[in-house]
């Protein structure tokens, strides 16, 4: 091989006829930006429906997530002395996912905060896209949960009257901010949430469709489910990750989640508390998961059952969160526990 | 129907952009006035010229021979007189010493005998192929009495005649397959007798149903009391032709890390060299002529070719009406797998089966990224290796240590590379790890 093949596949031969680089010469018509361009299309649609059951002011919250996340992204890999990413689409997509995770009624310096810890902290300073080893996005939320304490936890809002996107502008936060149904289920107890949120199926269905409090991420179970089902027929992501959150966060729900056992309610413990948005888009970004399928099944069932003890025994509702930022740095090490199977080892057992 | 063959772990599906030349019948091309022989057209050792500058030579006269070592003759490929001995530009080597023939355009061409093989005795046979010059002729160029010989120590009990073509583009062994069909199946029985066994399978990939059809037809006719033939419809697949993956999806055995297919009883040929074969052994004729796939956007006419080889591309380039516009890249072999080269003046091998000439928009070029650690990669290869550890490890200087990422079991078929959304160049850093990672003792 000669030393022009050796260096990149840019190298043109002979005058700069032809190119000559090392095979394969086609390459499939994926790429890191359709991937990541296609998930944010994917929550675009939650987005839109969270701006009508909450306001206006949603929008300006991920707004003001999306650009801080790409400005920051851009400063850092410039002050770094890396190439400019920005429209590789995966800063948008850590500020979308940021704004999700966190109430719509915060002041909107703290999602640009968030950007500032998330971004250059946890991504680029770890080495850039590919070497963070915790989700951008949750640790940004838990940056300014652990900040913020008292506007992360009381700045939701319940869902606007009619169509009024317009009514919390000008109004004081303080003054709608509202539970999250896990919490009052937590600290209420059974019979207040009933009385705020209903009860059977209509229960299900405000949860379902995305009419109660919660951040923007958690309000439509329907249209975020419906957005990772496109993702797996394109097969961007698999179901190890979420079959097994989800079924693992179910199960155990059942058996501990009620007020004695085997009386939980599995289906509202994967309706709520961000379960949905965490279980398909968040534990399964690619750069903080397992690459091989039994780890992300392994991954999956550990992030669920952390999930549910979080909920139990930690207060805090939003368990996933906390539980997938466990298990993001354990990542790697699964990948050398679970390696893929190889072809045939050689004549006379292994090396 | 029987449901469709494959081998289960791995593999990707690329377009096969075969339509452009699959209805091209095979079509001879004039000899020009000059042929360049490479010496090493084998694996093993180079031959060693037996012809001196200014000799004449005919037709099927023996050019080169490997003194020491494994290896096979070269001949003429046309009556004329040697132009030079010397060194020249090699499509995957850098350079290799030559022969070069100047055409004489006068001498007639050699009449062959029919001969009945049935009368040969196996070390006959044998000895037929290895005089002929016959080596592998999809693949690496593996001499091929070579590969009749299993060691004794692993008994062969079946043949298998790789028909897959699994690489995109190239539809020479489908034409050979359609217009020479009796005699790959002729020259499959020859080497049944020759391994002394019964029982062949042809394996063909389903995009290929008039070549399935064909060659169903003829082994159901030529099975006798002797030998049973049949034809095996393959999943379309990459890398459904490649050794290992096809053993797997015909017989289902595994062949070890770093053995040889006999290991498990087989031996694999592909339908060319069957093609080989026999005239090898019923006309007494060497291989000096090889059927190649011209395609591409790049080229004005694609086509598939029948020339002499020692074919320089410029000739063929020339024959076919120049090349097009936006012509980016020349490619000896598959997309998948092939060389890119640099220079018109490179000479058809006995084991090119394809040039490709792509166009800016047929390749891709655009410049690679960091791993994401999506994955795909890892689902992708066929022999269950982890290429983008192997990369990170390459980028970071450490491809010392990336033996226990499976670098020596990597045949460097692509698909990680192919399926990669960062565009990772991920074959050529397991090339820099294949050299500087320590070899499993
Ligand atoms: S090129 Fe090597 S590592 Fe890549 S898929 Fe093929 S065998 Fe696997
Ligand atoms: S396919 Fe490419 S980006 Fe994905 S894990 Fe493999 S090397 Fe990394």
């Amino acid at each position: 091989m000669s030393k022009q093949q050796e260096s990149d596949g840019q190298a043109t031969a002979m005058g700069g006829l032809w190119k000559v680089s090392i095979s394969p010469h086609l390459k499939s018509s994926e790429s890191v930006e359709k991937i990541m361009w296609t998930v944010v299309a994917c929550l675009v649609p939650p987005l839109i429906l969270s701006v009508f059951v909450f306001g206006i002011q949603t929008l300006f919250i991920t707004a003001v997530s999306v650009v801080s996340c790409v400005v920051v992204e851009a400063i850092s890999q410039k002050t770094l002395g890396r190439k400019v990413t920005i429209k590789d689409g995966s800063a948008v997509l850590t500020g979308l996912l940021l704004a999700f995770v966190i109430p719509p009624g915060v002041s909107p310096l703290l999602p640009i905060l968030a950007a500032v810890f998330a971004i250059y902290i946890g991504k680029h300073l770890l080495g850039g896209i590919g070497y963070n080893f915790f989700n951008p996005a949750l640790l940004g939320r838990a940056f300014l949960l652990a900040s913020f304490p008292v506007a992360m936890t009381s700045a939701w809002l319940s869902p606007v009257e009619g169509f009024g996107i317009f009514s919390y502008l000008g109004t004081s936060i303080d003054a709608v901010s509202t539970a999250t149904p896990l919490a009052v289920m937590k600290e209420q107890g059974m019979v207040a949430f009933t009385n705020m949120f209903g009860s059977g199926a209509s229960l299900y269905t405000s949860f379902f469709m995305g009419w109660r409090p919660g951040c923007i991420g958690e309000t439509s179970g329907f249209l975020l489910l419906l957005g990772g089902l496109y993702l797996l027929y394109r097969g961007y992501i698999t179901w190890h990750i979420p079959v097994s959150i989800l079924g693992t966060i179910a199960f155990l729900s059942w058996v501990v989640g009620g007020e004695t056992y085997f009386t939980g309610d599995p289906l509202l413990a994967i309706l709520s508390g961000g379960a949905l948005l965490g279980s398909f888009y968040m534990a399964t970004d690619y750069v903080t998961s397992p690459s091989n399928k039994t780890g992300q099944l392994v991954f999956g069932i550990c992030i669920g059952a952390l999930t549910v003890l979080i909920r139990i025994k930690g207060g805090y509702p939003e368990g996933i969160c906390y539980a997938i930022l466990l298990m993001n740095p354990l990542s790697t090490v699964f990948d050398t526990w679970f390696k893929p199977k190889r072809f045939a080892p050689p004549v006379g057992g292994a090396k | 129907m029987k449901s469709l063959l494959t081998f289960p772990k791995g593999g990707t599906h690329p377009p096969e952009f075969k339509a452009q030349t699959q209805e091209c019948g095979i079509e001879v091309m004039p000899v020009p006035d000059e042929l360049e022989l490479i010496l090493g057209q084998h694996i093993g050792a180079p031959c060693e010229p037996t012809v001196s500058k200014r000799e004449e030579v005919v037709e099927a006269g023996t050019i080169g021979e490997v003194k020491r070592g494994l290896g096979v003759p070269l001949h003429a490929p046309v009556a004329g007189k040697i132009k030079s001995i010397g060194v020249s530009a090699h499509p995957m080597r850098v350079s290799s010493p030559s022969v070069t023939i100047a055409v004489d355009h006068e001498a007639e061409a050699k009449k062959y005998e029919k001969q009945d093989w049935q009368s040969f005795d196996a070390s006959e046979l044998l000895a037929k192929v290895h005089d002929a010059g016959i080596i592998g002729v999809g693949g690496a160029g593996f001499p091929t009495h070579v590969k009749l010989k299993p060691p004794p120590n692993s008994p062969v009990d079946s043949l298998l005649l790789n028909g897959a073509e699994c690489e995109p583009y190239i539809t020479s062994d489908h034409r050979q397959m359609l217009e020479h069909g009796y005699e790959i199946v002729e020259g499959a029985k020859i080497i049944l007798k020759i391994l002394g066994i019964n029982e062949c399978h042809i394996g063909i990939e389903n995009n290929k149903p008039d070549a399935i059809k064909k060659m169903t037809e003829l082994a159901e006719q030529q099975s006798d009391g002797n030998c049973t033939l049949n034809v095996q419809a393959l999943q379309v697949k990459y890398p459904q032709g490649s050794e290992k993956q096809l053993i797997q999806a015909i017989t289902g055995r595994k062949v070890p890390a770093m053995a040889l297919p006999a290991a498990v009883g087989v031996v694999v040929h592909n339908v060319s060299t069957a093609k080989a074969i026999y005239d090898a052994v019923v006309y007494s004729k060497p291989l000096y002529e090889k059927v190649v796939t011209i395609a591409g956007k790049g080229i004005a006419r694609p086509a598939n070719l029948q020339v002499k080889v020692g074919t320089k591309i410029k000739d063929i380039v020339e024959y076919l009406g120049g090349t097009q516009a936006g012509l980016a890249k020349i490619i000896m072999g598959g997309p998948m797998m092939g060389f890119a080269v640099s220079s018109l003046d490179i000479p058809v091998t006995k084991t090119t089966s394809a040039i490709l000439f792509l166009s800016e928009d047929e390749i891709d070029t655009k410049p690679h990224s960091q791993c994401i650690r999506c994955g795909w990669c890892l689902e992708a290869c066929p022999m269950g290796l982890e290429p983008k550890e192997i990369g990170i490890y390459v980028e970071a200087n450490m491809a010392e240590d990336t033996e226990p990422f499976g670098v020596f079991d990597c045949f460097e078929c692509g698909s990680c590379a192919y399926v990669c959304p960062a565009k990772r160049p991920l074959v050529q850093f397991i090339r820099l790890a294949k050299m500087k990672a320590k070899r499993p003792q």
